[in-house]
């Protein structure tokens, strides 16, 4: 018993003893040469493996970070996710970045030992029913069964709107995305229950996409972003301005067929933010054509929304994604 | 001569350091020494990484309310529970698949066992092709094969198979008839009590009546008392009713449900776990000497009476100890119940739990214990049982 629980703890200390032995993560990434990602295992638009090539909008962000660091957005190794993983794996130290449409929350970022370096998505949790049951609103849902994800907030916001309208239901979980749209497909399940970019996303999976509709209820709100481990700064500032980084870009009109061009522009916040004036590159530790990496290679964030969301076939509206310049909510802070 | 002279028969005094219990001894201190560093400085750095990352740690998540729901629970449970309550709910669940997976896959295993013996060709033919079956196909996928390809093909709640208006078929489970005692628990437990009085009187009456001669077809008997007697005092007592289960909104309501997830896992969990039983009771039966069948029909024993009365109480002790590790492997492969969204205990609470709290070393080891107190009790109990059925060996 004692020998078990010796092997117990040393198992479970091997895990957690790994970051130890790291220092800076910007230094361990340059010597390692590429950058270790967590993503999920498959969400049409935001990571899917199609023909050995990673594509989605998380992805293309874990692309942004290399651009960043080492100048190359190929230079990343992915490592696909359930939502039952994705926390220790970056707590152990097995990847560098999660950017794997993760809700932040206040536990997360208390708690569990993570920053979140920023919003990518501004998500809401939504429901997806058969038509045939005709059904137009969440509040006609009591008695029936929902499939969703474990270990989720998902599962949780569902025991709560339930619980908030007296209504009673039936939760069946999976650990993986495709085992409960496979439930929810074959009839297991009444309803379809994750974020609405996920159902966007996962309905086009189903046998008759056309047969299920989305229900008008938001329940939640869930600002998706890409997270970090807690006592880096330097590592945590360089994933965060990378996402402000394309922001700012959209925002100031520079992409990736503009961006050789803009950088000769006159405009002192496009100087700043390319990199052609002041110190904001060597102060994260990075090169300071750093932001032009990553534009040119990846494009700024309308670029990405559009390359991964809004063209078919998920076509989700740009909605509160939009720049707050367009009235929506993507913000964020100035080069400066 | 300079050579020293022992006396006859006596040792030649070795050294202290070449004595093999001295040397052991420093050994087994050294070893301890080493292992207890090693557990200290793994423990020390687990911890110490903890706090540098700003992980919380502890047992204080265990009375904080869980938030979600359980599609399955013995016992009372709803969202505002603790999360020490969805624990307990999943440590019910896993016992509950795994004593009846235990139960069944020993009934059907000791009956094919039998049977891949059987002197009637097709019987044993059918026996071996059911255990060469079984036994070779990963558990996993028997497991999806009876959830996603048996259970999940049933027709919808509305199209549902339905058996006299009485239990229902649906791809959401199985619908039966629930009794609703009037009585109360009370006069169930009396009437329990009742029966086991009952069985044990006629336990002795027969014996008497065997030794004189004259049996009596007691199993017939004990089965009755043991079925009827208990529900007979509750039905004096209070009366009985039923609840019926009737399709209202999504999906039945009354009655006793059974979900798919649930009759999926045990399926496959007994299915499994009986080819191997009866595989060992194949060789326990067959490592009974030929000659003690023989005696018994010499004796005029029938084919049944004598495996019965002479060669499965010589096979006990034989089957017994693999026994038991079948029955430690199947609640272990209970676990994979998390697959299938069966609430078992690793997927409420190393899965769910785990999730929302972020406790992953605490949440572990507790299960991790909690399944090596399971298996040291059935290997306990098992233990207990082998002691008795070893009298062949001892006598």
């Amino acid at each position: 018993m004692s020998k078990l629980y010796a092997l117990t703890v040393l198992l479970l200390g091997l895990g957690l003893a790994v970051p130890a032995a790291q220092a800076a993560t910007l230094d361990e990434v340059r010597e390692r040469g590429h950058l270790r990602c967590g993503v999920s295992q498959g969400l049409p638009g935001f990571s899917t493996p199609a023909g050995g090539q990673w594509s989605g909008l998380d992805v293309d962000f874990c692309r942004a970070v290399a651009a960043a660091v080492l100048g190359d957005a190929q230079k990343v190794a992915f490592t696909p996710l359930s939502a039952k993983e994705r926390f220790t794996a970056l707590q152990s130290g097995e990847i560098d970045l999660l950017s794997r449409n993760t809700t932040w929350t206040a536990t997360r970022d208390t708690a569990l030992g993570f920053n979140f370096a920023g919003v990518i998505f501004y998500d809401g949790q939504g429901f997806m029913v058969r038509k045939e049951l005709g059904i137009d609103s969440a509040r006609q849902l009591s008695g029936a069964t929902l499939c969703a994800n474990s270990g989720t907030t998902t599962e949780l916001n569902m025991a709560d709107y339930f619980r908030a309208n007296g209504m009673e239901y039936r939760p069946v979980v999976f650990e993986k995305s495709d085992e409960v749209i496979a439930a929810y497909d074959s009839g297991r399940c009444d309803v379809y229950t994750t974020d609405t970019s996920g159902l966007y996303a996962q309905r086009i999976k189903l046998k008759n996409p056309e047969a299920h509709v989305i229900l008008p209820e938001i329940i939640s709100k869930e600002p998706l972003g890409p997270l970090v481990r807690q006592g880096d700064d330097q590592w945590f500032n360089i994933v965060k301005w990378t996402l402000f980084a394309m922001v700012n870009a959209e925002e100031l009109g520079v992409n990736s067929a503009n961006v050789a061009q803009m950088h000769g522009s006159d405009n002192p916040k496009v100087r700043r933010l390319l990199g052609a004036d002041g110190s904001i590159g060597r102060n994260l530790g990075l090169e300071a054509g750093w932001t032009r990496a990553v534009i040119s290679q990846m494009g700024n964030y309308g670029e990405l929304y559009q390359r991964n969301l809004a063209a078919e076939p998920l076509n989700i509206p740009r909605g509160q994604n939009r720049l707050w310049t367009d009235g929506g909510l993507m913000y964020a802070p100035p080069f400066r | 001569m300079a050579r020293r002279h022992t006396p006859f028969g006596a040792a030649p005094r070795t050294p202290r350091w070449r004595d093999p219990r001295t040397r052991a001894l420093v050994f087994q201190v050294v070893l301890l020494g080493a292992v207890a560093l090693g557990i200290g400085w793994i423990v020390n750095n687990t911890l110490s990484n903890l706090a540098r990352q700003g992980i919380a740690s502890g047992l204080g998540f265990w009375g904080e309310d869980a938030g979600f729901g359980i599609i399955m629970s013995l016992i009372e449970y709803s969202e505002a529970a603790s999360y020490g309550r969805a624990f307990l709910v999943g440590l019910l669940n896993t016992l509950l698949v795994s004593a009846l997976g235990i139960l069944l896959a020993t009934l059907l295993g000791l009956v094919i066992g039998i049977a891949r013996l059987s002197p009637n060709w097709l019987l044993r033919r059918l026996a071996a092709a059911y255990i060469e079956t079984f036994r070779n196909i990963p558990l996993l996928l028997a497991i999806f094969f009876w959830y996603f390809a048996v259970l999940r093909s049933l027709p919808h709640p509305r199209h549902s198979i339905d058996l006299f208006g009485l239990a229902y078929l649906s791809n959401r489970g199985v619908y039966l008839p629930q009794p609703v005692l009037g009585g109360g628990p009370g006069w169930l437990i009396a009437g329990l009590i009742l029966g086991v009085l009952a069985v044990l009187a006629l336990h002795r009456w027969t014996r008497r009546r065997r030794n004189a001669g004259r049996p009596l077809p007691v199993y017939p008997l004990w089965l009755g008392i043991a079925f009827i007697l208990p529900p007979a005092v509750l039905l004096a007592a209070g009366g009985l009713s039923w609840s019926l289960p009737a399709l209202r909104g999504f999906n039945f309501q009354g009655g006793m449900g059974l979900i798919p997830e649930f009759v999926a896992l045990l399926l496959a969990l007994s299915i499994y776990t009986a080819a191997f039983v009866a595989e060992i009771v194949r060789a326990g039966i067959e490592s009974v000497a030929r000659g003690q069948q023989e005696a018994a029909s010499a004796l005029g024993l029938n084919r049944r009476q004598s495996l019965r009365l002479v060669v499965l109480p010589q096979a006990m002790r034989v089957i017994v100890p693999p026994l038991t590790n079948q029955y430690l492997n199947l609640t272990k492969n209970s676990s994979l119940a998390a697959a299938i969204a069966y609430p078992d205990l690793v997927s409420v609470f190393a899965g769910t739990v785990l999730n929302q709290t972020g406790q992953a070393v605490e949440v572990i080891s507790i299960t991790m214990a909690v399944y090596l107190t399971i298996s040291l009790l059935i290997a306990l109990a098992m233990n207990l049982y082998n002691r008795r059925t070893e009298w062949g060996v001892r006598r």
